[in-house]
């Protein structure tokens, strides 16, 4: 029997008991439980079970693996506690779908229409992704490294599972607690790499750079982190000439970006949507593969209006297209995932076919990308444009915890935006 | 009863009595010193040099104390923008860069271009980073003092105090792994010795058994902030042990002393993979910069004492002239030749044009990205529109 949990509606008794005898969903639940805990704490618990459980292999973890023993693990006490947690996180529309009792997400390529894959693929979630796609980095490249805080038992967020057992403690480990001496120390790391290789940028200027880095670090929202474990401090990196900024929606996008990451010849920042690690799940290539950088993608081709986002947003805003196409407009939709370099291009020849732009983002709008995005294509497309652009984004406020249904740019707040942009 | 027990870290003793540990000992850490202020021994038992690399040491001090001379007045002259002097830190620089391998990889802060001299970088390549020429190999990009060079081992020299020590444990730890018989050797004052990075740093190093060098000036003075405004703590030296990284003091205007003290250092960092920290005491006798004047804040007769009484090249010199290694006509003939050779430096220098307008945009990222193309273009119309508000001596 398939289901969905429509986002943002409220339980009665009755679906509340369906979706309790649902394990797909449960699981999915526990993990969202978990995360009111201390993020290391509840992680490290399931890890551990996992660890003792599966017997380490050449291959990364899948989700079938882990899940299972957090179905079989997992207690009543979930089930009670589901109803709650449905209540609070409307994405759960994205993450609901029951399929014959096998346990399926709603995968973002059913939302957004997958490019061809060449070779076999298999489906898994973001955090899977994003450990494959090191995996790769560090077997492809006998000197590259991985390392930051709990790298080494796997992560909090399971990023880094397996790599120590396979590469080795001096090229996967630990570091102490302290973000500047992590990136202080990656940087010099990066440089002698690049030097000794000699193998990129030719030398100029400054004689030395440390293209070689790449720093990955988690972001947005999780439906409770409040100030701290939900912020999307994008913008403050995209001040920033000479990084780059990759921000990818999906499984199979963060594996291809972020390969792509880390074999560009400039320092890059990564951030991976927290939300998503676990909840996204995707037919992702098993193979080394990677994505453009500086490529925005249409991922929704439409002719009334031009949306702009990325990371975990996108989702909201691919219902808002499909809210909207029930009421005659016809959205498109545009994953930047570079933010910088960003491709103006991309944006400019939808905003000149559209006449219209909207801009979503979670982090605040005062001095969002949005606003950089904004003025670029107003200055590019005045004459085209036949309403103001439009941004639909985070308060200027810090990240409240019981106020965050307020804060986030939600699905309606886009529609209604849309709605206004299109009837101005 | 438990005498001792398992905590994490290992076993611990206890003990009935109370008592806190003190806030400093009773007795400062003693300094390593080998000459006396007249240049004799102390004790026979010292790492000997011959009289080539002394020589060269002693030339080479001279050599930098001069240079600082002639950039000071060309800044005066209002020829150079900006300019910071070594003065009295000539054996620091000098004689750690002696006992290193050329292999070392050297992160300075920015008063350490006697480690650059040593290896080789010339008068003329000095006076082109200063000037912002076209040879200077950082393309006019950074002020004056900011010196680079890959093929001399020696990043680039950046404004930011202490960012550099991180990122020397990073690329000793690169050193390391690809198990390279040299280690990484870096510089900082007082001042930068309280930034977060230090910290960071010595701490990373252990951890990672990193074969690095800190080495410390603590010449007093950062800026203004006299070191009694800096740390309560017995200078740098102490903090070692807290980060479990062996540590020394050493006499910084003593060149024997800072020769065998970072010879010592280096076996140890290379052959053990251990971070080594090394406090050199000593006094920055000239002004922060040339934007500063330090009578404002100081005596000008702790600066005179320091000028005359403890110069590092007066003592060395005594050492070096008993051992007749070098005399008075030597020394007169190299000061009269590196003075004419600087001179003729900043001529050429200041003759040869700036770099190319198109380096205003490279190197941001290894290729030009289309907002930076766009922006040159744009610019390039704007200069071709006023060209009366650009400087003429940058080529178009």
């Amino acid at each position: 029997m398939e289901e969905t949990v429509s986002q943002g509606k409220p339980i009665n008794k009755e679906q509340e008991e369906t979706l309790k005898s649902k394990p797909s969903i449960l699981a999915a639940i526990d993990e969202l439980e978990k995360l009111r805990q201390p993020l290391s704490a509840a992680v490290a618990d399931e890890t551990q079970l996992a660890l003792e459980r599966h017997t380490p292999t050449q291959n990364p973890p899948t989700p079938e693996t882990l899940d299972k023993q957090a179905d079989d693990d997992h207690t009543d006490i979930y089930r009670r506690k589901m109803a709650n947690c449905l209540r609070r996180f409307g994405r759960l529309g994205l993450i609901s779908k029951a399929k014959n009792g096998k346990r399926e997400l709603y995968s973002t390529t059913s939302v957004f229409p997958a490019s061809d894959n060449t070779g076999s693929t298999k489906s898994i979630n973001l955090f899977t992704a994003v450990n494959q796609a090191l995996h790769i980095a560090l077997d492809s490249d006998p000197r590259s490294y991985v390392f930051g805080e709990d790298v080494g038992f796997g992560g909090v967020f399971r990023c880094t599972t397996g790599l120590a057992d396979q590469f080795g403690k001096q090229r996967v480990f630990n570091t102490p607690l302290c973000e500047q001496g992590i990136v202080g120390f990656a940087i010099g790391l990066a440089a002698m790499i690049v030097n000794e290789a000699a193998k990129f940028r030719y030398r100029s200027g400054n004689q030395f750079n440390c293209g070689g880095l790449t720093i990955r670090a988690p972001y947005g929202a999780v439906g409770h982190g409040g100030h701290y474990h939900s912020q999307s401090p994008e913008a403050f990196f995209c001040h920033v000439p000479g990084i780059k900024v990759v921000i990818p929606r999906s499984p199979r996008q963060a594996k291809g970006l972020l390969l792509s990451c880390i074999r560009d010849p400039n320092p890059v920042v990564f951030f991976e949507p927290k939300w998503l690690y676990r909840l996204a799940v995707e037919e992702v290539p098993e193979n080394d593969y990677m994505l453009p950088l500086s490529e925005a993608e249409v991922i929704r081709e439409g002719s009334d209006i031009t949306l702009v986002g990325w990371g975990a947003q996108l989702s909201i805003m691919a219902e808002a297209c499909v809210e909207a196409e029930k009421d005659g407009i016809s959205c498109e939709l545009i994953d930047l995932r570079t933010l910088i370099p960003w491709d103006k291009e991309t944006v400019e020849a939808s905003v000149k076919k559209t006449g219209r732009l909207l801009i979503s983002h979670e982090a605040p709008v005062t001095g969002g990308f949005g606003a950089e995005i904004s003025a670029s294509i107003v200055e590019r497309c005045f004459l085209r444009l036949e309403a103001p652009v439009a941004r639909v984004c985070g308060l200027d406020t810090p990240f409240p915890l019981v106020f965050e249904p307020f804060y986030m740019p939600t699905k309606n707040k886009i529609l209604d935006a849309i709605k206004a942009t299109v009837s101005y | 009863m438990f005498q001792s027990l398992d905590f994490p870290g290992g076993r611990v003793a206890f003990t009935s009595e109370m008592s806190f540990i003190a806030e400093s000992s009773e007795k400062r850490v003693k300094c390593y010193r080998v000459l006396d202020d007249n240049g004799h021994p102390m004790s026979s038992r010292f790492e000997q040099i011959s009289k080539e690399v002394a020589v060269k040491m002693y030339s080479s001090m001279v050599t930098l104390q001069i240079m600082d001379t002639i950039f000071y007045e060309a800044q005066r002259q209002g020829r150079l923008s900006i300019y910071m002097t070594s003065n009295g830190e000539e054996a620091i620089n000098i004689a750690s860069a002696a006992a290193l391998s050329p292999d070392d990889v050297v992160l300075p802060q920015y008063r350490e271009p006697g480690v650059l001299l040593w290896r080789g970088f010339t008068l003329q390549e000095f006076t082109n980073q200063c000037f912002g020429n076209k040879a200077d190999y950082g393309k006019g990009r950074q002020m004056p003092i900011h010196y680079g060079s890959n093929r001399l081992n020696y990043f680039t020299v950046s404004s930011p105090i202490a960012t550099q020590l991180p990122q020397a444990v990073g690329a000793a730890y690169s050193l390391k792994m690809d198990r390279r018989d040299a280690c990484v050797v870096t510089y900082f004052g007082d001042g930068g010795s309280s930034e977060g990075d230090f910290h960071a740093s010595l701490n990373f190093a252990a951890v990672m058994e990193a074969p690095v060098v800190f080495i410390c000036r603590n010449n007093w003075w950062a800026i203004s902030t006299p070191t009694s405004e800096q740390f309560r703590s017995d200078g740098i030296v102490v903090r070692g042990q807290a980060y479990g990284v062996r540590s020394i003091r050493v006499d910084g205007n003593d060149a024997l002393a800072v020769y065998g003290a970072i010879h010592a250092a280096r076996e140890m960092a290379i052959r053990e993979h251990r971070p080594i920290l090394v406090e050199a005491l000593t006094y920055r006798v000239g002004h922060h910069s040339t934007s500063d004047d330090s009578t404002r804040y100081r005596p000008a007769d702790e600066i005179q004492h320091w000028k005359i009484s403890r110069n590092p090249l007066a003592r060395f010199r005594k050492w070096i002239k008993r051992n007749g290694w070098l005399n008075d006509e030597d020394e007169s003939e190299l000061r009269g030749n590196v003075r004419k050779q600087l001179l003729h430096a900043i001529q050429l220098a200041e003759r040869t044009e700036k770099p190319p307008l198109e380096d205003l945009f490279t190197d941001v990222y290894d290729h030009l990205p289309s907002n930076l193309q766009e922006q040159e273009r744009l610019l390039r119309e704007t200069i071709e529109k006023h060209p009366q508000d650009y400087p003429a001596d940058v080529p178009v």
